[in-house]
């Protein structure tokens, strides 16, 4: 864990939001909300949470992350890189034929990239597994897995999330980026999930209300998760959609396109405007 | 190919307008899906948060009550599907192909399959034209988990006006049924005068020397390199094959028994799709030399569906060389 410094983990999280616009407009496709949204909590969990060395990515004893949202890979590839894992120029290969950052992430191709996700659903389960594995092997590591509100609409993740209650998996921590958007409009319009809180701790899991955007709010919930004992934990994080770029903001399209050359001209300045 | 300005007979769907036209089938989906919910009011559509792609969305905003977004859900959704049918409705479910038969697999066996039910599967996104998605979206298996299940009818268009005859088709026809759709737009090839039947395949032209047996987007391809052949004097037939199961046997034995090569191309891995389909017939009962081509047992990955086309093998060239190979052995084992 590194110290704890809210002015760094700010800046950094803004450089994260400007290195995934850049990759998504050199890629031209790819998934601009959702990686926006979750960028606080995982910027938080790579540059302070989590016990992990990019130049040793198997090491045996790292804390894990599970993108259970694949989609939001540009968001992964962005703290792997800006942490060291690979050179930051790789950055521009997305989504491009041979290179290692494919659409979804794919462990084959990547090291740092713990399992291949992008079937939504799924992530939960094997965070479990790991959960689990690391308990037999008498491990300290934690296991964060970040999920979409509109994924907890599949059924596996309700499967998941009684395996880990009845495990008592303390040693995992799932978080919801609560945006309400999905593809095809607000997740309260699709399908509701609401209550969400009531839900998860009905099936056994500790819940923590966040605001997603608030770095303070983010390093408070997951030194309190670590506290938890008996069960695992869940934090909500309340978030916005595209989350640093007003014209983003809270918008479904920009679920899955990239900006174009005038919108991340805009967005940059808008974001190196905020001075963070 | 076409044949514009050709009086062509009616089968109810606003069909005129498509013929000739290069578009992606999931749109020519979109279209048929709004024409068949003006005629029957039994028709429900399901979809699990990919409307907008799929191009249910159409439909969903002309009859908002004979639309159910089932969120991301897709066991869900089949489950859901077999209820409605129980109740008389035609439902459609769709999604991606991935997800429509990965995900729901066994939903699709135990209830659509095994109780026969009218479920109607409608699925876009096939094979690796997905492009930059990568592998996890890209459906190269689909047509093996579908064709292997007792009771399905599984069913690959080549082109919008051919897509269009297919919905309107299976809504009239009793059980479940796959039919497997494309994202990128496609040349046109089917002529004004095609009529499309479950189970029967359509001659472009039977080869001498070859027989090119495709299914979707292969098809375009496959009628592109029988040219590239012709001009070199071999003479390659071009069937389309739109239906893979049950498969049109009697113009596979006539293809056979036409000429020296069967190769078959498809979007789809070389296990289990319509290669599989075409050798296991042939080899029981006209042994021919064969050649599939498809993909090889491998993933997909991130890239431009043209570029990832070239990279898996499955362009006009590909088939050419295929085919040239394969003759020049055959005769050099027959010498
Ligand atoms: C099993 C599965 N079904 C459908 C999809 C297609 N898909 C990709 S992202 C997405 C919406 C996700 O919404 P949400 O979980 O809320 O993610 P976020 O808003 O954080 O981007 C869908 C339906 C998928 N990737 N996997
Ligand atoms: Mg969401």
């Amino acid at each position: 864990m590194k110290k704890r410094d809210i002015g760094f983990l700010r800046q950094q999280a803004t450089r994260v939001r400007v290195e995934i616009l850049k990759m998504l407009t050199e890629a031209g496709s790819g998934h601009t909300g959702g990686s926006l949204s979750a960028a606080d909590v995982v910027t938080a969990l790579y540059f302070y949470k989590m016990r992990h060395r990019p130049d040793d990515p198997s090491w045996r004893e790292r804390d894990r992350f599970i993108l259970s949202k694949g989609h939001a890979a540009p968001l992964l590839y962005v703290v792997l890189a800006m942490t060291g894992y690979f050179d930051i120029s790789v950055l521009k290969t997305l989504r491009k034929i041979g290179s290692p950052l494919q659409g979804h992430p794919c462990s084959k191709t990547l090291p740092g990239v713990e399992i291949s996700t992008g079937s939504l659903g799924q992530g939960l389960s094997v965070s479990n597994g790991i959960a689990i594995g690391l308990k037999i092997d008498n491990l300290s590591s934690r296991v964060y897995c970040l999920l979409g509100d509109g994924e907890t609409q599949e059924g596996q993740v309700w499967e998941a999330a009684m395996t880990a209650a009845h495990y008592r998996l303390d040693n995992l921590c799932a978080i919801i980026d609560l945006n309400g958007l999905q593809i095809d409009g607000p997740v309260s319009q699709v399908k509701a999930i609401e209550p969400v809180a009531s839900k998860w701790s009905a099936f056994g899991w500790q819940v923590i209300d966040i605001d997603g955007h608030s770095i303070d709010e983010i390093l408070n919930a997951l030194d309190e998760a670590e506290k938890i004992k008996g069960k695992p934990s869940v934090i909500l994080a309340h978030t916005v959609k595209g989350k640093g770029v007003s014209f983003f903001e809270g918008k479904v399209e920009y679920h899955g396109i990239a900006p174009t050359r005038d919108e991340l001209e805009m967005a940059l300045k808008e974001l190196e405007g905020n001075g963070q | 190919m076409t044949h514009r300005g050709e009086r062509v007979k009616d089968t109810g769907v606003g069909q005129q307008s498509i013929i000739g036209k290069a578009m992606a089938t999931r749109d020519a989906y979109g279209e048929a899906l709004l024409e068949l919910g003006k005629k029957r009011n039994d028709i429900v559509v399901l979809d699990a948060d990919l409307s907008g792609s799929t191009k249910t969305g159409k439909f969903a905003k002309a009859f908002p009550d004979r639309f159910y977004n089932i969120g991301i859900a897709e066991q869900d959704m089949i489950g859901t599907a077999s209820g409605l049918s129980l109740t008389g409705k035609i439902p459609f479910a769709s999604t991606f192909a991935v997800f429509e038969t990965g995900r729901a697999w066994e939903q699709i066996r135990q209830m659509v399959c095994y109780s026969n039910l009218n479920v109607k599967l409608v699925a876009s996104h096939g094979g690796i034209t997905v492009g930059e998605d990568g592998a996890s979206h890209q459906s190269t298996e689909d047509i093996a988990l579908m064709r292997v299940l007792p009771n399905m009818t599984v069913i690959v268009p080549s082109d919008g006006y051919e897509t269009m005859q297919v919905i309107k088709t299976i809504a009239d026809v009793y059980g479940p049924v796959y039919v497997r759709l494309g994202r990128a737009k496609v040349p046109a090839v089917m002529p004004a005068e095609y009529e499309f039947k479950i189970g029967k395949a359509y001659p472009f032209h039977i080869g001498k020397d070859a027989n090119i047996i495709a299914m979707g987007i292969m098809v375009s391809m496959a009628i592109e390199a029988a040219k590239i052949l012709k001009d070199e004097d071999i003479d390659a037939g071009v069937i389309n094959m739109p239906t893979v199961k049950p498969l049109d046997i009697e113009i596979l034995l006539h293809a056979a028994r036409s000429c020296r090569l069967v190769v078959t191309a498809e979007e789809h891995s070389i296990i289990g799709g319509l290669g599989s389909a075409v050798s296991e017939f042939l080899a029981e009962n006209v042994p021919v030399q064969m050649r599939r081509i498809g993909i090889k047992d491998s993933f997909g990955c991130s890239g431009k569906p043209e570029e990832l086309l070239k990279l898996y093998g499955l362009t006009a060239d590909d088939i050419v060389k295929t085919v040239k190979e394969a003759l020049k052995k055959w005769t050099y084992d027959t010498l």
